[in-house]
């Protein structure tokens, strides 16, 4: 018999480097070299304080490229990167400096300087994770809990879990399959959470756990 | 005054409950703010209206406010025009009296909590306590710090970096320093007089003692008659509007009458208007939030053309009403709009003209940007959320991971 599960929430709180870029050169220097962390922040800043927005925005860096730039081009494939398959913050820092390496080996971009007042600004977070009252003992309960907890709780332990925590996988689906449910825990982490809102996946989980029970 | 479950509609249960969570793991750590004025501008604002909500989360929180006379104000004004960017002068004795000032201060003070945190340049040097009474030390710093004079900011370096963290309101504000930089971005109060809802009938009432014709599209700026908001530049933009779509302008705003700059701009704002009936130049008296309020939600795109900003409130404002905003990226704007998600950001005249006329022209359009924008409001700029931050700082102190178990 699997364990009840738990629900935690997380908050950020966001930290400045004191670091900025103006080129897409010192973009790419910046993101070789800062911590981990803000690689995470600006992968996914968008999609904590945009989540009603779907399509989500791209990630700060293909925006900054686009919108600062001009760089249409190279912020599409910025844009393009495949967070849901990176599975550790480090994958997602490689894939993102191969774009950027790519791109501006030819040098001719590699200078292209921000308009005064749009520098790019690293940034990163720290992120506190605490338990909430909310615990499910079976996917009833589950349903019932995550109707009505907080996006933030959602995040935590979709995004934060599998990307920042390097688990792989997302605490539902974990739970699920230990529930004994192997083909809900497989369809929970099949869904592609960058591609909707937070209101959209809480949504989504919640029809896949009903489908489920009543097939 | 209200209470933390008056925000129960805005920041949700869930929300309000994880503001307990996070104050009860503060129990047994005692906070002080200290600042320089307990009334006027928008530090003594803002903490008039957390304090009673810190309390009501369970926070042992207090607030003091240092003393000091004409010529120590005189010397924190020019400092604070210098982080500006201005060049008033301040000579080495300025800096001398500023400390014994802020040392007679420490004397006089009790500064034995647990969490010290003090609120701007006035009382920075409160931090060379620390030695001798411990304690955590957090700085905030709630100005404009783009362009910094030298001299003053590296005085001012030696103190921040006493403090276990500094706080800023913008990333552009961040300086390489030894300490840690947190980014806590200011904050509007739903319930206040000028963000609450409002009855139509009192929207109306204001526009008709205005003579504002709601029957047309009106575009407002609402905001203080300073150069840096370019009200100049705003009647231009009207201008190139004007003749592709009737509408009326409201330029709204107060602004110290005895500030000889002020009443300046105030007149090329006329002259500059002058001869249009449609151009409304209205300088408001203190107290005025009930027809600010008003004149945001009558407005059909509200304008924030600043040419240099520290935050820009005033967005935020609009946007919570769900207005279209076009706004200048400057200071803190382009953290309140992103471009065409939730409202619009230029850099002239000429495309602030330009995309005046597309939202009047696409309503629906500058309806979604309004609705993205209250809700980006909702979810990042309401009062909930800033003292969810400063609950967050406060842990900080006693944590180094990057992922904290509370």
């Amino acid at each position: 018999m699997a364990a009840s599960f738990r629900f935690y929430t997380r908050h950020n709180l966001v930290e400045l480097l004191g670091r900025r870029a103006t080129t897409a050169g010192e973009l790419r220097d910046g993101i070789a070299s800062v911590p981990g962390a803000s690689i995470y922040y600006h992968t996914h800043r968008f999609l904590q304080q945009h989540h009603y927005l779907s399509p989500e925005p791209p990630n700060d860096f293909a925006f900054w490229v686009t919108t600062s730039l001009g760089l249409d081009a190279l912020g599409e494939l910025l844009a393009s990167v495949d967070t849901v398959r990176c599975g550790r913050i480090e994958d997602l820092r490689a894939r993102t400096l191969d774009v950027l390496d790519a791109h501006l080996a030819n040098g001719r971009t590699r200078t292209t300087a921000c308009p005064e007042g749009e520098d790019f600004h690293f940034m990163a977070c720290r992120t506190f994770v605490l338990p909430t009252p909310y615990q499910a003992r079976d996917l009833r309960e589950f349903v019932g809990v995550l109707d009505k907890i907080s996006i933030h709780s959602i995040y935590y332990h979709v995004f934060e879990a599998r990307l920042r925590l390097e688990k792989g996988v997302n605490d539902f689906s974990t739970w699920f399959e230990a529930l004994g449910h192997p083909d809900l825990a497989r369809a929970v982490s099949r869904l592609d959470p960058y591609t909707m809102t937070l209101d959209g996946l809480r949504k989504k989980i919640i029809g896949e756990v009903q489908r489920h029970v009543r097939d | 005054m209200s209470g933390i479950k008056d925000y129960l509609p805005f920041a949700g249960e869930a929300g309000v409950e994880e503001l307990f969570l996070l104050a009860g793991r503060l129990r047994g750590r005692p906070v002080r703010h200290v600042n320089s004025t307990a009334v006027g501008g928008g530090v003594a604002e803002i903490l008039t209206r957390m304090m009673p909500l810190l309390k009501d989360l369970g926070v042992e929180t207090r607030w003091d406010v240092i003393k000091g006379n004409e010529r120590f104000f005189r010397i924190t004004k020019a400092m604070h025009n210098a982080l500006h960017g201005g060049s008033d002068p301040i000579g080495a004795g300025d800096f001398a009296f500023f400390l014994e000032v802020n040392r007679e201060n420490a004397r006089e003070m009790d500064l034995a909590d647990e969490i010290n945190f003090i609120h701007d340049p006035q009382p920075i040097a409160l931090v060379e306590e620390r030695s001798g009474r411990g304690g955590r030390w957090v700085w905030r710093c709630h100005i404009d710090f783009t362009e910094p004079q030298p001299a003053v900011w590296e005085f001012l370096k030696g103190y921040v970096e006493r403090y276990d963290c500094a706080v800023f309101s913008a990333p552009a504000f961040a300086r390489p320093l030894g300490v840690r930089q947190v980014l806590i971005s200011p904050s509007i109060d739903p319930l206040s007089d000028k963000n609450r809802d409002l009855p139509e009938a009192t929207v109306q009432e204001v526009c008709d003692r205005f003579k504002i014709d709601r029957s047309r599209p009106v575009v407002a700026q609402i905001s203080r008659f300073d150069y840096l908001k370019d009200p100049v530049g705003v009647i231009r933009a009207y201008k190139l509007v004007k003749p592709h779509v009737d509408c009326q302008l409201v330029l709204a705003g107060g602004g110290a009458t005895d500030d000889p700059e002020g009443a300046k701009v105030l007149e090329e704002v006329r002259r500059e208007a002058e001869g249009d009936p449609d151009v409304f130049v209205l300088f408001l008296p203190p107290a005025s939030d009930v027809e600010i309020n008003a004149l945001q939600r009558a407005a059909t795109v509200v304008l924030q053309k600043s040419l240099k900003e520290g935050f820009g409130l005033t967005v935020a404002e609009a946007l919570w009403k769900a207005k279209p905003v076009v706004a200048s990226a400057v200071g803190g704007i382009p953290l309140q709009v992103t471009h065409r998600h939730s409202g619009i950001l230029t850099h002239s005249i000429e495309g602030t003209a330009y995309w005046v006329k597309q939202l009047l022209n696409e309503p629906d359009y500058a309806a979604k940007l309004g609705a993205n924008g209250r809700v980006h409001i909702a979810n990042n700029f309401l009062i909930t959320r800033h003292i969810r931050d400063y609950l967050l700082t406060f842990l900080s102190l006693f944590e180094s991971k990057d992922i904290v178990y509370l």
